[in-house]
């Protein structure tokens, strides 16, 4: 009865170790699958759409991730084939240098503008 | 005067954002990307239509000539107005034709084939539609020109047409 007993914790415990790993996937691969835009859909990430196109997407990050691929290599081979826009995060090139200094420049300049009033009065 | 300057900056400010909401307007909805930088075709294992068995993409792609590879499924529908132009091209000596079934029912698909032809000198099998993401396809039909030296040079989405067909045959040439 006491050996019944410890196997039981034994079997619990690995099944509960297991559903916490199988959960950190998940989310893992829901945060991957919320960056990557549905090329077909309008406004979806594929996590969001079963279109066919989302569903093939995600079974192919589902693969990688199984392959121990790292999060930047995904979206690193999604880029190669589909361009930039696939990921929702863009990356810092020299074709969206514009995309993300313009923000910091008009703010700076708001910034200063706001300042240039405040001090002359 | 300071009244007119506003005036003059809202009226411009509304005109280019018409201007470009509405050039967006004529805009098509599918996003291809160019493809400037000729990309080597991906490595993979796939299935044979006919006899089940694994190939790899060497073996598929081993002779030194133009392929096409062409992504369909027996429930598209446009792939059933680009069949014949497909079966045209496959008279053509210099190019061979790799068809890749999408997320299909075999038997369907053996249909299709006995029923529309088969241009194709390799049919793959591609269950999950991973192997069409592979390629950088967004579904079906899609074709894609590969030349002799492996590169994906060209990339058609949707069905292919007469116009698609003649720059097909004078890139081969």
């Amino acid at each position: 009865m006491k050996t019944l007993k410890i196997f039981l914790i034994i079997f619990l415990f690995i099944g509960l170790q297991e559903l916490k790993s199988n959960e950190k996937n998940d989310i893992f691969k829901n945060k991957l699958l919320k960056n990557i835009r549905c090329l077909i859909c309008q406004g979806q990430s594929v996590y969001d759409s079963e279109s066919d196109f989302a569903v093939s997407i995600k079974l192919f990050v589902e693969k990688k991730i199984n392959e121990e691929i790292t999060e930047e290599q995904i979206y690193e081979l999604l880029r190669e084939k589909y361009g930039n826009w696939i990921v929702y995060d863009p990356e810092l090139n020299k074709n969206t240098y514009v995309l993300w200094l313009l923000p910091l420049l008009l703010f700076l300049l708001g910034g200063a503008i706001i300042g240039k009033l405040i001090f002359k009065k | 005067m300071k009244n007119n300057f506003i005036l003059f900056t809202i009226i411009m400010s509304v005109s280019f954002c018409f201007i470009i909401f509405y050039k967006g307007l004529n805009n098509s909805n599918t996003y291809i990307p160019s493809l400037s930088d000729k990309k080597n075709i991906p490595i993979f294992e796939a299935k044979d239509f006919n006899s089940n068995v694994y190939l790899n993409s060497e073996k598929i792609f081993e002779e030194d000539t133009f392929y096409i590879v062409n992504i369909w499924a027996s429930w598209c529908v446009p792939c059933r107005t680009e069949h014949p132009l497909l079966m045209r091209l496959s008279k053509n000596q210099s190019i061979k034709l790799i068809g890749l079934n999408y997320r299909d029912n075999l038997n369907n698909a053996k249909d299709f084939i006995n029923e529309f032809g088969n241009p194709y000198s390799q049919i793959i099998i591609d269950n999950d539609g991973t192997l069409s993401v592979e390629f950088g396809a967004y579904g079906v039909p899609e074709t894609f020109l590969i030349d002799k030296n492996k590169n994906i040079i060209r990339k058609f989405v949707g069905p292919i047409d007469q116009a698609i067909l003649e720059e097909i045959k004078l890139t081969i040439r």
